[in-house]
């Protein structure tokens, strides 16, 4: 017999954020994915929070210039061939 | 000041500056938003790639770089952060109080969403696909230093509570609460964006706020 609660939508609501980020304990997971697995309207708004998450996730690449990536590799090749240090 | 870096193992560092080079485009991304500014965020990668070096020795296994690499980074940010912070540099922030006056509450999703529209379209998801990078990059760097910082880490990053804690040296509890009111106070911009910019539809009326 399990001992999986029946979140209604507000307990589900709060531990939404903590589920999308893999914060949650195996349990509570557990249980928010059952929630979400049979309430369109909660399912609807953590598919809206996880799009939100990826776009937010996105930011965290960028182009860098090519002077920069020459910067860089100029540094590390002081590095490889001198004991002196570099400004970076 | 950089210590003097060592280089009597330069061949078997080889490795090194290829992996590195690869990474730039997401160390610089993290960077940019944590700094908001393209020249300091080349100069937090560039130092924080100095540091790397110098402390490669310590770096147990080669497929850990990314990670150890990132947490240079933050710890590099962090460090001139609270060096600014100490000098008064940061403005002062209301930790309880939060941004725009309701703290944690405001979502977008309830803003946008219309349940009657269920089987016909999908207008959340119509906001988001209008959204343009700059917009969300705009919305994230006007964050407040402290609600920015753990949002970048989380969102940006994908760090867990218990590492920006550590990183940040408060307890998890305010990395939840910080979490929470820096993600209202995004959603609440991209909103108000999306409200002048005109990507809200004419059935998303902005309802009566409760103040």
């Amino acid at each position: 017999m399990s001992d999986e609660r029946n979140l209604t939508c507000e307990q589900a609501l709060r531990f939404l954020a903590a589920y999308l980020d893999g914060e949650l304990q195996d349990a509570t997971d557990r249980e928010v994915e059952s929630h979400l697995a049979r309430c369109r309207s909660c399912y609807s708004r953590a598919d809206f929070e996880k799009r939100v998450k990826q776009q937010l996730a996105a930011l965290g690449r960028t182009d860098v210039r090519p002077e920069f990536t020459e910067r860089i590799r100029r540094l590390l090749g002081q590095f490889a061939a001198s004991p002196d240090a570099p400004e970076p | 000041m950089l210590a003097t870096p060592m280089a009597p193992n330069s061949a078997d560092r080889a490795w090194f500056a290829p992996e590195v080079e690869r990474l730039l485009p997401e160390l610089f991304g993290t960077a940019l938003r944590l700094t908001r500014n393209p020249t300091d965020a080349e100069d937090l990668v560039a130092d924080a790639v100095a540091k790397a070096w110098i402390g490669l020795d310590s770096l147990q296994q080669r497929d850990a770089l990314r990670g150890w690499l990132f947490r240079i980074l933050t710890n590099v940010f962090l460090s001139s952060w609270r060096a600014a912070a100490a000098r008064g540099i940061h403005e002062p922030f209301d930790e309880e109080g939060g941004e725009g006056g309701e703290g944690a509450s405001f979502s977008l999703f309830e803003r946008l969403h219309q349940p009657f529209l269920l089987w016909w379209g999908n207008p959340e998801r119509a906001f988001l696909d209008k959204l343009l990078r700059e917009d969300l990059e705009r919305a994230i760097d006007a964050l407040a230093d402290p609600f920015r910082v753990v949002v970048v880490l989380v969102d940006v990053r994908g760090c867990s509570y218990q590492e920006v804690a550590e990183s940040l040296e408060v307890p998890i509890g305010t990395v939840r609460s910080r979490l929470a009111r820096g993600r209202a106070a995004l959603q609440r911009a991209l909103w108000e964006h999306g409200q002048d910019a005109g990507l809200i539809g004419k059935g998303n009326r902005p309802r009566k706020e409760a103040q």
